[in-house]
């Protein structure tokens, strides 16, 4: 058993109009998470979804019980990076997993994470679509492009050592997030770039355990031009200022 | 240091040992190689660029398997959950 002994794994999801794909990513954690005889706990962090995404989550709460499925809903979109310190404060795990909840992360890498975690001791493992067996699906030639494109030139421009950094499917130290909360300003994509890099600067460890990534079964994607021009600001603040 | 002042003293390096190379007398031949050394170099990183961002889009993996895994999966959740009570 890939079990985890004395730690306790918190998940943090943050949803907006998740409706649909909620009730299936916690069973899949769930499932997950007792096959490996794994102690875990799930914390939903809705933002006022008008789809009622809120009471799909209480259903689930009921199901598997107040002390797996933790409620801490916000009245309106306040955005991620306040969503992960609003989730992390009512946290009891001592490793926080961070994923999105539409399905484009599979919980069963969690176990890989943990065990890539034991295995260097380190401080974050982050899933990785661009090493060894990660890839992603449901992306045409255009997607690959600017994504292979924004990769490298990240790659050059900071130099990272890791290569996934826009990915959002990671595990921390509890403490390390916090640490690493308090530094990070930006928003979208740029948000877990700058994790990264902080916390490089920081001196803290990164595993990188390959990933699949699906993107949305259901529901819109979303990578319009908008999204380009501030990943691109973003980008260059974060070469301009670390 | 920021990256950008890592970036910058690198460039500064190396365009002053480029310029103090440029201005002692050399044998013509060599001149000639020097002068456009930067150029070259620039051109030489945009081809390794476009060469990597290529190669990695044409071996950028398409996880077939991982969808179709997904989409056993979630017909699997839909009727335990359905069978636990969910309505959805």
């Amino acid at each position: 058993m890939a079990g985890g002994g004395n730690d306790k794994f918190s998940v943090l999801l943050p949803t907006y109009n998740e409706r649909e794909n909620l009730p299936l990513v916690v069973w899949l954690l769930a499932r997950t998470f007792r096959d490996s005889g794994t102690d875990f706990e799930i914390i939903i962090i809705d933002d006022g979804s008008p789809d009622g995404t809120q009471e799909i989550a209480e259903q689930l709460e009921k199901i598997y019980g107040s002390d797996k499925i933790l409620l801490r809903p916000r009245a309106r979109k306040l955005g991620l990076g306040t969503a992960y310190i609003h989730g992390m404060k009512h946290a009891t795990g001592n490793f926080i997993v961070i994923m999105d909840a539409d399905l484009s992360h599979h919980p069963k890498f969690i176990p890989e994470f943990i065990r890539k975690q034991k295995e260097g001791n380190f401080d974050i493992v982050s899933g990785t679509r661009y090493k060894g067996n990660g890839g992603v699906y449901g992306w045409d030639l255009k997607r690959k492009l600017i994504s292979r494109g924004a990769n490298f030139l990240t790659q050059v421009l900071l130099r990272p050592g890791a290569s996934d950094l826009t990915g959002s499917f990671r595990l921390y130290r509890k403490e390390v997030l916090e640490k690493l909360m308090e530094k990070c300003v930006s928003k979208g994509y740029v948000f877990q770039m700058e994790m990264i890099v902080r916390a490089r600067q920081l001196g803290y460890t990164i595993g990188e355990v390959p990933i699949s990534f699906v993107d949305r079964v259901y529901g819109e994607s979303k990578l319009g031009g908008n999204e380009i021009v501030s990943f691109l600001k973003g980008l260059l603040t974060l070469f301009a200022t670390t | 240091m920021t990256k950008l002042g890592q970036w910058l003293c690198g460039l500064l390096l190396l365009g002053s040992a480029w310029a103090a190379l440029a201005g002692l007398r050399l044998p013509a031949p060599l001149r000639q190689a020097l002068l456009p050394l930067p150029v070259y170099l620039l051109v030489a990183f945009g081809c390794f660029s476009l060469a990597t961002v290529g190669f990695r889009l044409a071996t950028f993996n398409d996880c077939e398997e991982a969808a179709a895994e997904l989409r056993e999966h979630i017909r699997a959740a839909r009727a335990d959950l359905a069978r636990r009570g969910l309505r959805c």
